[in-house]
């Protein structure tokens, strides 16, 4: 009686885990549709929001996040917030033509989106 | 209680994970914001290819954590199978690769042939080298559970696993989705 309590408890887990796996699934077909429409919010939120989705989902449910000690997830975060502040002091840089004593020489070329069709 | 040695160690290692990948993608992405001509480079990549990819990483991961599970229940054989499984969709997702990367490079499109393409190849590449490690780690884990034995391992290359397949949900719509 009590194996078979275990059996259907852990047959229920497995269930989860393939709902789970249907959910991914279903964001991933999501997450190449809506950018194909070619309107840049739609395409932000289909392909980069959804990303983030499904990397939440995994992390909780796949690795457990949900279920692990907290000191284990302050040290993820510590990480991301490391990248964080490696964006922050180093894009205003990269992403700017000049600053007090240089400017940026290379011309960007002009964008063709339709190149290679 | 804390954490056992052997789960704490893989977390470690993924914290170490997320700076080295955090800092590549984060290199990536300024950059592909300060030259949108490299809209014309990334129209070349495949999407249904990488789409494919990303739909057989996530099935891993599935058999991944179902390996978990019937470790967890002390079902050695079955864990050590769907290891197997998982080992088996790290080389569909490898092969798929291959061929992208030859049709890629019989194209013109090298390592060197720009700055977009040099981060594809250096975050795909580094990427792939991490699903080898996961196979070759996971087969040997694969192998003792068999025999019932170190069947917390299971775990813990499961979620070395999980994070792999994390870095591949974002590679997805930056190399291939934003053109």
């Amino acid at each position: 009686m009590a194996e078979h309590a275990a059996h259907a408890h852990a047959g229920h887990h497995d269930d989860r885990y393939v709902k789970i796996w249907a959910m991914l699934c279903v964001l991933l077909v999501v997450s190449i549709i809506g950018p194909m429409f070619g309107v840049r919010v739609v395409t932000l939120v289909t392909a980069f929001g959804i990303a983030l989705v499904k990397a939440y989902l995994v992390a909780k449910h796949f690795m457990h996040l949900n279920i692990e000690k907290r000191w284990v997830i302050y040290i993820l975060v510590v990480m991301l917030a490391f990248m964080a502040v490696f964006f922050g002091g180093i894009s205003p840089d990269v992403m700017t033509d000049g600053g007090a004593q240089w400017h940026k020489t290379y011309v960007e070329p002009p964008v063709h989106p339709e190149a290679g069709h | 209680m804390g954490v056992p040695t052997g789960r704490l160690a893989v977390w470690w290692v993924l914290a170490s994970e997320i700076v080295i990948f955090g800092g590549l993608l984060g290199a990536y992405i300024m950059h592909r914001i300060g030259h949108p001509a490299w809209a014309d480079q990334a129209i070349h990549t495949n999407v249904w290819a990488g789409g494919f990819n990303t739909l057989v990483l996530l099935s891993s991961s599935l058999s991944a954590v179902l390996a978990h599970q019937a470790a967890e229940r002390g079902n050695g054989r079955r864990a050590a199978n769907l290891l197997l499984l998982t080992v088996a969709g790290g080389g569909v997702f490898l092969v798929v690769k291959a061929f992208e990367w030859t049709h890629e490079i019989q194209a013109g499109f090298t390592i060197t042939s720009n700055l977009f393409w040099s981060f594809y190849y250096t975050a795909a590449g580094l990427h792939a080298m991490h699903v080898i490690a996961g196979m070759i780690v996971m087969l040997i884990v694969s192998a003792a559970a068999r025999r019932n034995e170190h069947l917390h391992r299971v775990e813990n290359i499961g979620i070395y696993w999980h994070f792999v397949d994390i870095v591949w949900i974002f590679l997805f719509p930056l190399l291939y989705i934003a053109k």
